[in-house]
C-alpha cells in the first residue's frame, strides 16, 4: 500500500511547525477534525477584516510566491482586486511537476481543507467568485481528498452561496491535468483549462490583468496559499518576525537523495543548507557528499563547501543559486554526474512544448552536446553548450526554456564537470 | 459511433453537465477526454469524435489536444498500468535498471501492453515521491524502494 502523507514528514507531530502542523495529526478526510485543529478561523477573521485589510496583512507579512519565482503575493492580489474588468478568477497551481518537488502533494494529502480554506480567503480578498484547483493528473489520492474537502465544505456553507452569512459567494472546481510538466506554467494552465494544448502565452500581459478566459486572474501555488492562514490567524507582524528581512515565514523543503531521512521539512527561512541536511540525519556513513541540487531540474548545483548558504531567496541568489520550488537533492560521490545531466537534458527536451525556436532547438542541441561530452569530446562542446544556453535563457518565451540550462551550467562552473577531459565522474 | 446506446446516453448527459459549467464549451474538453478515457481505458477514435461533437470543434482539433498530454492514451492500456520513474533521482537510485529488467521480463516497451491486455508499461517522470526512490506506480498508486526483483514480483502478483 502507498505510504500515507505523514510518512513523508519526519517532523510530523513536533512543536513549532506552522504549515505542517496538521499533517499526520488530523484525519485529512474530516472537516470536524480540521475545525477542531484551528480550521476556518482564518476565514472568519478574513470576513471580519474585509478584502482591503486582508491584502494589507499579506503585504505586511512579506509573503512571496512559493511556486518558484518569489513574486510578492500581496502585490499580485492587490493588482487583481483593482481590475475593473469582471469576473475575476482564482487558480490554485497544484500541478507540481518540477523533478524533486513533492511538498504540495504532502500538504494536499495531509491537510486538504487548509488548501480549500486558503483559496476561499484569497478569492474573497481579490473579488473572485470562482476558483480552479489545477491538480497534477497523476495525484489520485490528492484528488480524492480534495474532492471530499470541497464536498464537505459545501455541505456546511463554507463554499457556495453567502458563505457563513458573509454575503460572499465562492466555489471551487478541481481540474485534473493530463500529464505535462509545462502545464505548471501559469498561462499554460489557462490554455489547458480553456481546452487547448498547454502552451504558454507571452507575458505581459500578466494574469492579474488578462488571465483565464481573458479575465483578471490570481494564480498561486499551494504552499503560498496555505501561508495565508497563519498570516490571518496570527497577524502579519508575528508572521514576519520569523525568517529574514527578505524572506519571511517558514519554508517547506523537499529533501531527497543521499541523506538518512529524506522527506518534507519545514524550517524558518534563514536556516543554512548544513542545518537542513543535519536535520535530515546527514549523509549516511561511508558516503561522501559530492553536490547538492537546489531548486530542481530548473535550479543549480552547489558544492559541499557551500553548505553555509542561508536558505533564503536573497541568500541563494547571492550565492548564484536559487531556492526555486524548495528541492534539495543531495548526491554522493558514487553518482555519475554526467548521467544526471543527461537525464535532466532529456527531461527538458521531452517537456518543451515546442512553441518557440530557442527552446525547441536548444534543448535538443544541449542534449546532443552532453552525449558527445559524455563520450569524451572536448572544450568545443562546452563552448557550444554556453552559446545554446545563452540563447535559450535570453530568447525563450517561458521559464522552461529560460531555465533549461541552469543545472548544466552550474555543474560545469561549480562542480568542474567536463574540466580537463573529466567525464563527469567525481574526482 | 460505436458506443452502446445506454453508454452514449450517459456520456451525453455527463458531457452536458460539464459543458454547462464554462463560459465556452471548449473548456470542457480535458474533463471530457478524461471521461471517455475512463469509459474505454484509452481515447479511441470514437471518443475523439464524441468530444469533438460535444464541444463543437473538429476531431483534428481534439487530436491536437490529446497528443499534447501524456496521460491520454491513444492505445488501450493494460488492466494494470505500471510506471517506472526514470527521472534523475530514481534513475540513479536504480530506476534505470528496474526499467531495463522489467521491460525485458514483461516483454513490452514504453506505452505498450501485453497481449492478454493485463499489463502495460510506461517510463514516467518524477512522480513526487522522491523520498522513497526508486518508485514505481500501478494505476498511479506508488510503490516505494523498488528493486528489479521486487518489480518483477509485483507484476507477477497482479497478473
Ligand atoms: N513548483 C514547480 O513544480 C515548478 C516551479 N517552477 C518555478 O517557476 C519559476 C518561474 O515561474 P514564472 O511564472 O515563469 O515566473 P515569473 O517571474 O514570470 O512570474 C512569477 C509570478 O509573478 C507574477 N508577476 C510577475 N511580474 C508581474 C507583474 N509585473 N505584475 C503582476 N504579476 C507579475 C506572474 O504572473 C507569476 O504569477 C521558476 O523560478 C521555477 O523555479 C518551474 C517548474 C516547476
Ligand atoms: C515550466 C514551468 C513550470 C511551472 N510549474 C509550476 C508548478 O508546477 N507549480 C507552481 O506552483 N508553479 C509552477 N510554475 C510557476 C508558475 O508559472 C507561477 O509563477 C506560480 O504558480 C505563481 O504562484 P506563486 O506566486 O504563488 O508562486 C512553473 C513555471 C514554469 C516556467
Ligand atoms: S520556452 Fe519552451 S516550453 Fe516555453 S513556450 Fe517556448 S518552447 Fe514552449
Ligand atoms: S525522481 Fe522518481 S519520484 Fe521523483
Amino acid at each position: 500500500d502507498e505510504p500515507p502523507a505523514r510518512a513523508a514528514v519526519p517532523q510530523a507531530g513536533q512543536d513549532g511547525l506552522v504549515l505542517l502542523r496538521r499533517v499526520g495529526a488530523v484525519d485529512p478526510a474530516s472537516l470536524d477534525d480540521y475545525r477542531a485543529a484551528g480550521g476556518y478561523l482564518a476565514l472568519r477573521r478574513a470576513f471580519a477584516l474585509g478584502p482591503a485589510a486582508i491584502i494589507r496583512e499579506v503585504l505586511d507579512a512579506g509573503l512571496v510566491g512559493r511556486g518558484g519565482a518569489a513574486f510578492p503575493t500581496g502585490r499580485k492580489w492587490d493588482a487583481t482586486a483593482r481590475q475593473p474588468d469582471h469576473p475575476h478568477y482564482l487558480v490554485c497551481n497544484a500541478d507540481e511537476s518540477e523533478p524533486g518537488t513533492f511538498k504540495d502533494r504532502v500538504v494536499m494529502e495531509g491537510d486538504p481543507f487548509a488548501v480549500i480554506e486558503a483559496m476561499t480567503v484569497a478569492a474573497y480578498a481579490t473579488g473572485c467568485r470562482r476558483g480552479f484547483l489545477y491538480l497534477r493528473g497523476e495525484y489520485p489520492r490528492a484528488l480524492w481528498l480534495l474532492t471530499n474537502a470541497v464536498e464537505r465544505a459545501r455541505e456546511r456553507n463554507l463554499l457556495g452561496v453567502d458563505i457563513l452569512g458573509s454575503g460572499f459567494d465562492f466555489d471551487v472546481e478541481i481540474r485534473r491535468g493530463g500529464g505535462a510538466y509545462i502545464c505548471g506554467e501559469e498561462t499554460a494552465i489557462f490554455n489547458s483549462i480553456e481546452g487547448y494544448r498547454g502552451e504558454p502565452r507571452s507575458k505581459p500581459p500578466f494574469p492579474v490583468e488578462k488571465g483565464l478566459f481573458g479575465k483578471p486572474t490570481v494564480v498561486n501555488n499551494v504552499e503560498t496559499l496555505v501561508n495565508v492562514l497563519p498570516i490571518l490567524t496570527g497577524g502579519a507582524a508575528a508572521y514576519a518576525a520569523v525568517g529574514t528581512g527578505g524572506s519571511t515565514g517558514t519554508k517547506l523543503f523537499c529533501l531527497s537523495g543521499t541523506v538518512r531521512r529524506p522527506g518534507i521539512y519545514e524550517l524558518p527561512f534563514g536556516a543554512t543548507l548544513r542545518e537542513l541536511l543535519t536535520l535530515a540525519g546527514g549523509v549516511p556513513e561511508g558516503r561522501r557528499l559530492r553536490a547538492v541540487l537546489l531548486g530542481g531540474a530548473a535550479g543549480s548545483f552547489v558544492r559541499p563547501g557551500e553548505l553555509d548558504i542561508p536558505l533564503t531567496f536573497e541568500g541563494t541568489r547571492a550565492a548564484g543559486a536559487s531556492l526555486g520550488s524548495g528541492v534539495v537533492l543531495a548526491l554522493d560521490d558514487s553518482v555519475d554526474l554526467t548521467g544526471v545531466l543527461l537525464r535532466i537534458a532529456a527531461f527538458f527536451r521531452d517537456e518543451s512544448c515546442g512553441q518557440c525556436v530557442p527552446c525547441r532547438v536548444g534543448t535538443v542541441r544541449q542534449e546532443e552536446a552532453l552525449h558527445r561530452l559524455a563520450r569524451g569530446s572536448g572544450p568545443a562542446d562546452v563552448a557550444l553548450l554556453r552559446d545554446v544556453g545563452r540563447a535559450m535563457r535570453d530568447a525563450s518565451i517561458c521559464g522552461l526554456g529560460q531555465t533549461a540550462w541552469n543545472a548544466v551550467e552550474s555543474a560545469i562552473d561549480r562542480l568542474g564537470v567536463f574540466a580537463d577531459g573529466e567525464k563527469g565522474r567525481a574526482s | 459511433m460505436s458506443f452502446a446506446p445506454e453508454v452514449l446516453e450517459r456520456l451525453e448527459r455527463d458531457a452536458k453537465e460539464i459543458i454547462a459549467r464554462y463560459p465556452k464549451p471548449r473548456s470542457a474538453l480535458l474533463p471530457l477526454l478524461h471521461l471517455v478515457q475512463s469509459e474505454e481505458g484509452y481515447v479511441s477514435d470514437d471518443g475523439i469524435e464524441f468530444c469533438a461533437d460535444a464541444v463543437g470543434i473538429t476531431p483534428a482539433q481534439v487530436t491536437g489536444v490529446v497528443t499534447f498530454y501524456t496521460q491520454y492514451k491513444q492505445e488501450p492500456v493494460g488492466d494494470y498500468h505500471v510506471g517506472v520513474c526514470i527521472n534523475s533521482l530514481c534513475a540513479i537510485m536504480g530506476g534505470d535498471q528496474i526499467w531495463r529488467e522489467l521491460s525485458e521480463y514483461v516483454g513490452v516497451g514504453h506505452d505498450e501492453a501485453t497481449e492478454d491486455g493485463k499489463v502495460s508499461l510506461e517510463r514516467i517522470e518524477c512522480n513526487a515521491a522522491c523520498d522513497y526512490a526508486p518508485v514505481m506506480m500501478v494505476n498511479w498508486e506508488f510503490f516505494d524502494d523498488m528493486t528489479p526483483a521486487k518489480a518483477k514480483q509485483l507484476v507477477d502478483d497482479i497478473r
